[in-house]
């Protein structure tokens, strides 16, 4: 595997005696965007910290196109670009200034460059103005630019879409998409909301409780959990069709069956010539904590 | 590295606050000057307006005393210095009761040199990396290709050249503003320097003479040297721990006991291994008693080396070694 861009193996980190991450292994891929999927607690940003190398892992090593972050820092770094949690610039400098500021941090990078990369971001009109005059979404817009001024190979984004309005979101979801598709970027996205993942990422990564409890493309783990809702009336009656082609769960009115596309037409055929009326069909995403019910097998998330 | 130092200095040069430093200097210097001008003119009025005739009458007196036979070597030798001295003010045309403008700095760098420079300093040092962790840029400073001790040591050598610029305003502004009043003559006027207290005995075998430049000259290299310890404990206290306000707060204590612990504590020998007894390094040049006993400006100048040697290495420890959440 040559385009492995990003690679984790048994990771651990232990504070005190509680071991809070217990052995991680997984890896990146040049052009995919991969998701972190947890709750909040289950290890992710202490994960994204020790990859970034701003803590310690107790053993376990990470490589960032091929160099140790640990032995090699310099070396690794520069093919990273990271914002961990809010992207933190300095508010009493302009936007040029900040970027200003990292782009000294790093070998040569021209004036050019910068311009390239604001003009990338589409932060061209306010980039001289005092960074704590910016709305989140221009602070947010800065701190990929500054992440993106290295050009690096691996991009760490832990909570990227935090604190955006639905607009921002779905701006942000087409940036990160972009970098992935065109620019050949791997990046790495952590969140705790599953449509989030759904919508945005190739694989995902699932932990809870400082495990990976599993990894798979987004379509096996994601999709394939989706299930439809039926609104049927009389719903007693209805239940007893459906369970004669499939599993049938009932909540709150609603009738729960697998969503496999072909077969819903012909059982909403079959329930028609019954007399069912049927009010609502819906594809339902599951979420999150019945996803980790169904991946820990009843284990809840605390 | 030079452009890292470069990145410190933009920072600390927009926040302002060189230039608040300088504001209170001005302020304060103002201050000071006005409240010298009076006591001139106070004395001036006590000891009449004819001040050439009495510093001649001190000289003739001298004159005489040392013309008898019966005076030990030492008493001799220093009253020949203070005989030297009047003479030069009196060629010279200086009034030694009414100072100058380097003689106002001289006074205002020895009173400041303990209290009021350190001070200033730590409004620099003590914010220097702990602002950085309440902003959080720290997280992304430290996932630059930098190695952690050189970001750090960006920020000391800033932080040195940040204390220099404070020492050189506070200098400039002593002699301007208080020039305006008192004239900007006296830098060759001299010095008497070298006494040591020693058991309450005034030991005054090293007394000599030396002009105020040269004495200004060491007087601002200890106030410095000072500086630059108390910066290094403030950069210390800022990297262990992450709130400023507790830093500025731990470190304004040392300073304030520090000035009242020399004024209490000559019997408590131990006392004056705590570095803060031990920052006025002025004191041992014009003769002031030290605090305790047997305290001397090599001591001292030890001493501190060793406080600063100490907080340097922790700063470099838990810099580089610690994780940042």
């Amino acid at each position: 595997m040559t385009d492995v861009t990003l690679a984790v193996k048994n990771l651990r980190k232990t504070i005190g005696r509680k071991e809070i991450i217990k052995g991680l292994n997984f890896e990146l891929h040049k052009g995919e965007v991969f998701g972190f999927l947890g709750p909040n607690g289950a290890g992710k940003t202490t994960t994204i910290r020790m990859l970034t190398g701003l803590i310690k892992p107790t053993t376990g090593s990470i490589s960032i196109c091929g160099f140790d972050v640990r032995r090699d820092f310099t070396k690794a770094m520069q093919y990273l670009g990271c914002i961990v949690e809010n992207p933190e610039l300095y508010p009493y400098l302009s936007g040029w200034d900040n970027l200003l500021h990292f782009a000294r941090m790093l070998p040569s990078i021209s004036e050019k460059q910068i311009e390239e990369t604001i003009r990338f971001v589409g932060l061209d009109d306010r980039i001289h103005d005092k960074v704590k005059t910016y709305s989140l979404g221009m602070r947010q817009r800065l701190g990929i630019a500054q992440a993106l001024l290295n050009r690096p190979k691996v991009l760490i984004l832990d909570e990227p879409t935090n604190g955006l309005d639905p607009a921002g979101i779905r701006e942000m979801r087409q940036f990160i998409r972009n970098l992935a598709e065109n620019e050949g970027l791997s990046v790495l996205v952590s969140s705790h909301l599953l449509s989030e993942i759904q919508l945005l990422c190739d694989r995902v990564a699932i932990m809870q409780k400082g495990e990976i409890i599993s990894v798979d493309s987004v379509e096996n783990l994601l999709t394939k959990q989706e299930k439809l809702a039926w609104k049927v009336s009389p719903l007693q009656r209805g239940k007893e069709i459906l369970e004669r082609f499939t599993e049938v769960q009932v909540e709150d009115g609603y009738i729960f069956t697998p969503l496999i596309d072909e077969k819903a037409a012909e059982w909403s055929k079959t329930l028609m010539e019954e007399g069912i009326s049927i009010l609502e069909m819906n594809r339902k995403i599951p979420v999150l904590e019945d996803l980790f019910l169904q991946l820990t097998g009843g284990e809840t998330v605390d | 590295m030079i452009k890292l130092i470069h990145n410190e200095m933009m920072k600390i040069l927009a926040r302002k606050r060189l230039i608040v430093i300088a504001l209170i200097t001005a302020v304060l210097v103002a201050l000071f000057t006005y409240a010298q001008y009076k006591e001139t003119l106070e004395r001036q009025e006590k000891l009449g307006s004819d001040w050439r005739a009495q510093v001649q009458a001190q000289i003739v007196d001298i004159s005489n005393r040392l013309s008898s036979s019966r005076m030990s070597e030492d008493l001799r030798e220093r009253l020949q210095i203070t005989l030297k001295q009047s003479q030069y003010y009196l060629d010279h045309d200086i009034n030694p009761t009414e100072p100058g403008a380097p003689s106002f700095v001289r006074m205002f760098i020895e009173n400041a040199g303990s209290m009021f420079i350190p001070l200033l300093v730590m409004v620099v040092a003590s914010d220097l990396v702990s602002s950085e962790h309440t902003l959080g840029s720290i997280k992304l400073l430290l996932t630059r290709p930098v190695k952690r001790w050189q970001i750090l040591l960006s920020k000391y050598l800033a932080l040195i050249l940040s204390i220099s610029i404070i020492i050189a305003i506070v200098g400039v502004l002593a002699y301007l503003l208080s020039g305006v009043v008192f004239g900007y003559r006296g830098m060759n006027a001299p010095i008497i320097t070298g006494f040591t207290a020693q058991g309450g005995n005034l030991d005054t075998s090293e007394v000599r003479l030396v002009s105020q430049w040269r004495f200004l000259f060491m007087e601002f290299g200890l106030v410095w040297f000072v500086a630059v310890v108390v910066g290094t404990l403030s950069f210390m206290l800022s990297v262990l721990i992450r709130s400023t306000a507790a830093g500025m707060g731990i470190m304004l204590a040392a300073l304030i006991s520090g000035s009242i612990l020399s004024n209490m504590v000559s019997s408590w020998e131990f006392a004056k291994y705590l570095f803060m007894v031990n920052l006025n390094l002025t004191g041992y040049l014009s003769g002031v008693a030290p605090p305790i006993e047997g305290m001397t400006l090599l001591f001292s100048i030890t001493l501190l080396f060793i406080w600063w040697l100490a907080s340097l290495f922790v700063s470099f420890l838990v810099f580089t070694t610690q994780d940042v959440y």
